[in-house]
């Protein structure tokens, strides 16, 4: 058999992935606390005071990077639902609905860690801002997908009308990120973009250690979710019963 | 039984679901009652002055669409859920996004045009300036037929759980945000003396765009809800 075919194959199936991510899950968050430790220490002593917005743009180092991930998981979620629609892989169905409580809790932390650090540079907590509102229309789409599931009695026909759900929303994200940025923008603009970046390197290492630190923290999240979720779910099988008699 | 043409198919459900509304002629009467009601709250809560009625008038007659639109949603698939005619439907060999588009359809004409019909009367209450009301109207023409084919999404995502409104409103709501600016936009430029054109072609587009698109989403879910 082709090996990327035996592969794909492998990774569906629930005992293998149980294996497989068992053994990587402590590599992802040994290396999530290294880059974390890294990133802080940098953006917390080593980077300069921003020169209008004083200590407060070290808020940043948390903020940037979970707004990043909470739109990269929403995308993620409906790449894992189209795969668990069309190919019905049970393992992308597991995973959808294991995203979306992290993807769900980054973008509150982007929100909070947002408005904090609103009040002393903007002076307000809140405003109906087109980034603000975008984001927390991205929480409501998440809230919709977790409470649809929640919906169903049986977790298989309650992952694909997530999956369809998500793959619904992230069509339509773009159109209320534009649509919203059109009716009312506050934000400053994106420093970092595909033309390169406009911040220094001292304040971009931090950030971008960070960024990838937060990727870390949602392979290994997502992972250790999911293992849960398999082993919930599939209490009944051998391969459950198997794995319990051998390591008691 | 042999197997009829698409357009055949689509004319004949057409045909059965306004004969079925026009049975049901009170439950279709309710979201417009619903709309009226909610307009009026609006005066009630913010103070009867005009300049400040007219200012909240586009959003406050689009909010209300968007509520009576969603009140009627839930019933879009439900009782052909129940009675067991969508399985007839998805084994009749017609293709079931021209069944979702079909339904979408009558359900745009029973409760979707009604709400534009209905838009004058609300702009009058809502002291909006007459320069604003041909506008609502066509953003509402072009509106409402998008507000029921997403709707229909969430609708049949959620006809086979037994309280499926409440969830059905939290999902489909974050999906009108683009529509609802978009109009309200429209209307206010309007008025100011500013172009509009711009809001609805996006507007339109967006229409199409959900034409070509939501049938199929919403025979997925249909499907997903029968398995």
């Amino acid at each position: 058999m082709n090996r990327l075919y035996l592969f794909f194959h492998k990774t569906g199936s629930p005992p293998w992935f149980y294996r497989f991510s068992g053994y990587l899950i402590p590599w992802l968050w040994v290396t999530f606390v290294v880059l974390t430790a890294i990133g802080l220490y940098l953006g917390l002593v080593r980077a300069p005071a921003d020169y209008q917005q004083g200590e407060s743009v070290r808020i940043m180092y948390l903020h940037v990077p979970a707004a990043w991930m909470s739109m990269m998981i929403y995308g993620l979620m409906a790449v894992w639902g189209f795969i668990a629609l069309v190919w019905r892989i049970r393992i992308m169905e597991v995973l959808i609905i294991s995203s979306a409580p992290v993807g769900a809790a980054f973008t509150i932390i982007a929100l909070i860690t947002g408005s904090l650090w609103g009040r002393p540079t903007w002076g307000t907590y809140w405003v109906w801002d087109a980034r603000l509102t975008s984001e927390l229309v991205l929480l409501f789409l998440y809230f919709g997908v977790i409470a649809l599931y929640n919906a169903f009695d049986e977790p298989r026909k309650a992952a694909r009308a997530a999956s369809l759900m998500a793959i619904v929303g992230a069509i339509n994200l773009p159109i209320i990120h534009y649509s919203v940025l059109w009716w009312n923008t506050l934000h400053q603009g994106s420093s970092i973009g595909s033309s390169g970046s406009s911040i220094h390197p001292s304040m971009l290492w931090p950030l971008l250690i960070m960024a990838i630190a937060c990727k870390f923290f949602y392979g290994a999240n997502l992972l250790s979710r999911s293992r849960l979720r398999l082993l919930r779910q599939d209490h009944r099988k051998r391969w459950v019963q198997e794995l319990l008699s051998e390591e008691s | 039984m042999s197997r009829q043409s698409a357009g055949t198919a689509f004319a004949a459900l057409l045909r059965r679901d306004f004969l079925l509304a026009y049975r049901r002629r009170a439950e279709l009467l309710q979201p417009l009652v619903f709309l009226l009601v909610v307009t009026t709250l609006f005066p009630l809560g913010v103070g009867p002055s005009p300049q400040l009625l007219a200012n909240i008038a586009p959003g406050v007659i689009w909010i209300s669409a968007l509520l009576a639109t969603v009140l009627s949603l839930d019933s879009l698939f439900r009782s052909d859920y129940e009675d067991g005619t969508l399985e007839q439907m998805v084994l009749s060999g017609q293709s079931l996004a021209l069944i979702a588009l079909s339904r979408t359809v009558a359900h745009w004409l029973v409760a979707g045009l009604p709400i534009v019909l209905l838009s004058p009367l609300l702009a009058l209450w809502m002291n909006l300036p007459e320069e604003g009301m041909s506008i609502l109207i066509k953003s509402l023409v072009i509106g409402t037929p998008v507000l029921s084919l997403i709707g229909a999404i969430g609708g049949a995502l959620t006809v086979s759980l037994k309280r499926g409104g409440q969830l059905l409103s939290l999902l489909v709501f974050p999906l009108y945000v683009p529509l609802l600016i978009l109009a309200t936009s429209a209307v206010s430029s309007s008025v100011a003396g500013l172009p509009y054109t711009g809001q609805l072609g996006l507007m339109f587009a967006g229409l199409i765009a959900a034409l070509t698109l939501a049938p199929f989403a919403t025979a997925a879910a249909l499907k997903l809800s029968l398995s």
